[in-house]
Formats: structure tokens, C-alpha cells, sequence
């Protein structure tokens, strides 16, 4: 086992393990901070997959902004912040099943792809993975159309909470 | 390739060597020789901590007209060892009903945000923890640990007064990431790069110059996010006490506190990096990494004294000012800025260097002006109104 596969593996039982707790625990600003942590652990899986930009934009916006608004608002909402209802509802076999089989199809479609086992080529160098973001978030012939319909949602909701929030005279 | 010239790699080849020598495979002895960089790194920077300690009271003694610390050893320098080993005996007390592990968590969590920070700073051409592509934008991923660990520490206390003090240092933080983001921006367009080794090298001429504005506004952003004055509204001694870190007592307290004055070194450092050349120094740094290092930490020291001269010479604000100030200026100005500064970057693109400076430097004087003649205005409007309203307050003051 190569040094990568260990800390993907270390990596991976964390960001598990911390969305496991995410959905167990009782304690919901406990349930957020676990949240930080999954999130967390998936910014290392990105830069292990030396996709460096992803990862420091997945830190700053879950971690930075997401996360804690979660918090914020947790905060706001109930003095006792505990639930004490029960966790599951009658149907949790058929949620485990469905789980199980995902699971398995998932398995099965990565087994039958030669892809799995094989090791990745070593990018070349002067590699630039930011500049080609860059360039295909901008080019037309690449992701521009989407990426303006996305800054103009952005803008919409943006005028939207302004207006919401305006106290008009 | 000698040591002079870069002695971490000559370093770090031969404790591999000796390591492989102790019948370690490659893949181990590397990862320990990485290890044992990270922890130098970081003892450095906290015995360097200790010290800064001792420059902090020295400085606010200065500018209060005192004398500082100047009875343990010669000129008080043994004086923060004393602080250390006050703080360590002192009792350490857990508030009854906190939330434990959070509460612990959040002192560690928030000198781990200031201690991650160093590893893009580079402190020479050859001297630097790693080289990363999105050097600028991990700043604003480890300012997001920061923002975490205060409002943990606010929570966790079990506190009313800790709780609004992390509120308001949170929102503080969360609000002026914006501008300070945006400022980001402006040394990354001039070199064309987010790392930071390669910001420093295509600074000919210090980005100070080229935009002196974005400095200004990337050096009050900073000041927001370390939480000092005049932005220290989530301490607030006189209405909250101490903020987020009232109930921490002996070293959870001094976590929090080593850890701001280490933050406060880094912003300088990284003020220095951004916009004054980093190590670079009249070609200086080419002769050794070592007189390189010194430049960079005597840069950064520099940058540490303004954040300290604006501490101990501005007031605390109110909430409500602080977020208008930078809703209402401060965000637009660096947008405005950071339009004008991408707009003349391309209109200036094949212009000779003098031209390009002084291009640039008009251009942030007129953003500049225009934003403070209209902020004027505006507060005039808002003080006539005030004033119109209330005729009663303007007879005495």
C-alpha cells in the first residue's frame, strides 16, 4: 500500500465516521460541528486528488460561509438545543435497503471497470489546473452559458433577500 | 547544490539518507522528514510567539508613554517566561454546565487556524512549507478554522456574555472576508498567479505602489479579522467583560492569546508578502536565503508595528457602525476596485513599466477620492438629519 492509499483511507473513515455522527447525534450544534468535520475531510479527498483550487473553495465556502450559517441559525432557533423525540421512523428497513443495494450495484459497476485498480498518470509538468478552470468557466465553446445562468440566480436571490428585508417607509 | 544556498532541501536529502540508512523504505523516511519540518516550523513560530509577547507590551508601553516590562532580565525580555509560568499554574477551570470537548477544542482550533497560515508563507525563494497555486485563497480557507474555533469558544462557555462576543466576532469575520477577499484579488491580477512565491517575484515594484488603496483596504480588512481595535467590539471590556473567552482560564486563555498576537504577526507578514515584495529587498535576497529569511521577518515585523500603532491609537467602534462601515463602504470600494484595477490591467497591457505604475497609481487616487468625497456627502445628508431632528443636542458637547 502506497502512503497515498493509507491517508485516503484514514481520510475516509473520518469523513465517514463524522456524516455518521452528523445523523445520530442528538445535540443539533454537535450534529453542525460534526458536519465541519465531514465536510473537512472532504476538502482532503480533493487535494489528494491534487485538485488543490476545489479544495481550498470547498474549505472556504462550506466551512467559511455554510457551515456557519448552519451554526448561526441552530443558535438562534431553540434555547435547549437537544431533541429528544425518537430517531427513526417505521420505515428505516426499507431507507437500509435501498443503502444496501446502492452499495452493491455501486460495488459491482466499480469491480467490472478495469479503471478501479489502475494507478493515475502523474500530471505533466507546468500543469496549470486553475488557468483551465479559468479559461472553460469563460470560453463559449466550454461552460459560460452555465456559469452566467448561475451568476445571474445568484444575483436574483440577492436582489430577492433585499427586497424581503427592505422596510419600506 | 550547496547548504547556503537552499538549506532545507540539503537538509532534508540527508536526514533521508541517514533515515534510509536506518533500514527505512523511501515512502516512511520521506513522510518523517516532512513530519520533522512541520514541527520546526512550528516550534520556531511559537518560541518566536514568546517573544512577540514581550514586543507587544514593549510597544503599547511606547505608544502610552510607559516603560513596559523592565525588571526580569535585561530590558524585561525574560519577562513573558514569567507570564508562561503564571498561566500554567494557574487553576483550570471548566464552566459546570459547558459543552466539554467544544469548549477545549475551540482554544486549540484557534491557534491551529493562525499556525496552518505558514504553511504558504514563503520565508525565501527556497524556504517555504509548500508551494501552493492557491496560496492567496487558503488564507481565507484558514481565516474560516478561525471563525469556527470563536464561535465554539462562544457557545460552548455556556455564557450570555461569550455568546453575544462570538456573535459579533463572527459577524465581524464573516463581513469583512469580503473585502479582504476581493483585495486578494488584486495582487493575484498584477501576477497573474495565486501563489504566493510567484506574487513576490513579479513584484518589481512593490503592489503598494502600483495600488496603494488595495493595500489600505486589505490592511483594515486584516485588522477586522484579528479582532483588534478598532474592531475588538467581541471583547468589549466594558460591556462583555472579555467576549468568546471569558470563562477560559490559565494556558486555554493564553492559547487564545498567543494566538492573536502570532495572527497579528502573520497579517503583517503577509501585508509584507502582498504588496511590499516579501523577502525581496534590492536583490538582496539573492545573495542567501538566510539574509532572504531576515528580510521577510523584519518586513513582516514592520507590518506587525502598523497593525499595532492602529490598535493602541484608534477607539473601539459600535456594532452597528461596524457593519455599515463595511456594508456601505468598504465592500463596494473593493469591488469598485477591483473593476477598475482588472479594467486598467488590460488597458494597460502593453504599456511600459512607468507608465503602467503611474496608470495604476492615478487610478486608485481618483477610486480613492471619489468613494471619500461621496462617503462625505453622504454622512453629511445623514447628519443634517439627525441634527434637523434633535436641535437640543448641538448646545453642549
Amino acid at each position: 500500500m502506497t502512503a497515498q492509499q493509507i491517508i485516503f483511507l484514514i481520510v475516509a473513515l473520518f469523513t465517514l465516521g463524522s456524516a455518521l455522527m452528523v445523523v445520530t447525534t442528538r445535540n443539533l450544534v454537535h450534529a453542525a460541528l460534526w458536519l465541519v468535520s465531514t465536510l473537512f475531510g472532504v476538502a482532503v479527498v480533493y487535494a489528494l486528488l491534487n485538485a488543490n483550487f476545489i479544495a481550498v473553495v470547498q474549505v472556504v465556502v462550506y466551512i467559511g460561509a455554510i457551515a456557519i450559517l448552519f451554526i448561526f441559525a441552530v443558535m438562534l432557533t431553540r434555547k435547549d438545543m437537544r431533541d429528544s423525540g425518537p430517531q427513526m421512523n417505521k420505515n428505516w428497513w426499507l431507507g437500509a435497503l435501498v443503502a444496501v443495494f446502492v452499495f452493491a450495484g455501486l460495488a459491482f459497476l466499480l469491480q467490472s471497470w478495469n479503471g478501479v485498480s489502475a494507478t493515475a498518470a502523474a500530471l505533466p509538468s507546468g500543469f496549470d489546473a486553475i488557468s483551465l478552470l479559468g479559461d472553460a468557466l469563460v470560453s463559449p465553446d466550454a461552460y459560460v452559458l452555465p456559469f452566467e445562468v448561475a451568476s445571474v440566480l445568484l444575483l436574483a436571490a440577492l436582489v430577492g433577500a433585499v427586497y424581503v428585508a427592505f422596510n419600506k417607509k | 547544490m550547496s547548504f547556503w544556498n537552499d538549506p532545507l532541501k540539503v537538509a532534508a536529502d540527508w536526514l533521508e539518507g541517514v533515515f534510509m540508512g536506518w533500514g527505512m523504505n523511501s515512502v516512511l523516511s520521506h513522510v518523517l522528514v516532512a513530519f520533522l519540518g512541520v514541527l520546526l516550523l512550528i516550534t520556531v513560530l511559537m518560541v518566536l510567539d514568546i517573544f512577540l509577547v514581550w514586543i507587544e507590551r514593549k510597544v503599547v508601553a511606547r505608544f502610552q508613554d510607559r516603560l513596559g516590562p523592565n525588571r526580569v532580565g535585561p530590558f524585561g525580555l525574560i519577562q513573558p517566561f514569567a507570564d508562561i509560568i503564571k498561566l500554567i499554574i494557574k487553576e483550570d477551570t471548566t464552566p459546570g454546565d459547558a459543552d466539554k470537548v467544544v469548549y477545549n477544542l475551540a482554544p486549540i482550533l484557534s491557534m491551529m487556524s493562525v499556525l496552518i497560515l505558514w504553511a504558504v508563507v514563503p520565508l525565501a525563494p527556497v524556504i517555504l512549507g509548500t508551494d501552493l497555486n492557491v496560496g492567496v485563497l487558503y488564507l481565507i480557507a484558514a481565516g474560516a478554522i478561525g471563525t469556527l474555533s470563536i464561535i465554539m469558544a462562544g457557545w460552548a462557555s455556556n455564557n450570555k456574555f461569550a455568546l453575544i462576543g462570538g456573535f459579533r466576532q463572527v459577524a465581524v469575520m464573516v463581513s469583512f472576508e469580503i473585502p479582504m477577499l476581493t483585495m486578494l484579488m488584486i495582487p493575484t491580477i498584477f501576477s497573474g498567479s495565486m501563489n504566493m512565491n510567484a506574487i513576490i517575484q513579479s513584484q518589481n515594484v512593490w503592489f503598494f505602489i502600483i495600488s496603494p488603496l488595495g493595500a489600505l483596504i486589505f490592511l483594515i480588512a486584516a485588522i477586522a479579522e484579528l479582532g483588534r481595535a478598532p474592531f475588538d467590539l467581541a471583547e468589549g471590556e466594558s460591556e462583555l467583560v472579555s467576549g468568546f473567552n471569558i470563562e477560559y482560564s490559565g494556558m486555554k486563555f493564553g492559547m487564545f492569546y498567543a494566538g492573536e498576537l502570532l495572527h497579528a504577526f502573520t497579517f503583517g507578514g503577509f501585508w509584507a508578502i502582498l504588496f511590499f515584495g516579501g523577502y525581496r529587498f534590492f536583490g538582496l535576497e539573492q545573495v542567501s536565503p538566510f539574509l532572504a529569511v531576515l528580510i521577510m521577518i523584519l518586513k513582516a515585523m514592520v507590518g506587525y508595528w502598523v497593525i499595532m500603532w492602529v490598535k493602541y491609537t484608534m477607539m473601539r467602534i459600535r456594532i452597528d457602525q461596524m457593519l455599515s462601515f463595511n456594508w456601505k463602504f468598504l465592500t463596494p470600494l473593493a469591488f469598485v476596485l477591483l473593476l477598475v484595477t482588472a479594467l486598467m490591467n488590460a488597458l494597460l497591457a502593453g504599456a511600459p513599466t512607468w507608465l503602467y505604475v503611474l496608470g495604476m497609481f492615478l487610478a486608485n487616487v481618483v477610486t480613492g477620492w471619489i468613494a471619500l468625497e461621496l462617503a462625505r456627502s453622504a454622512t453629511r445628508q445623514e447628519r443634517e438629519k439627525l441634527e434637523g431632528a434633535k436641535p437640543v443636542v448641538e448646545a453642549h458637547h
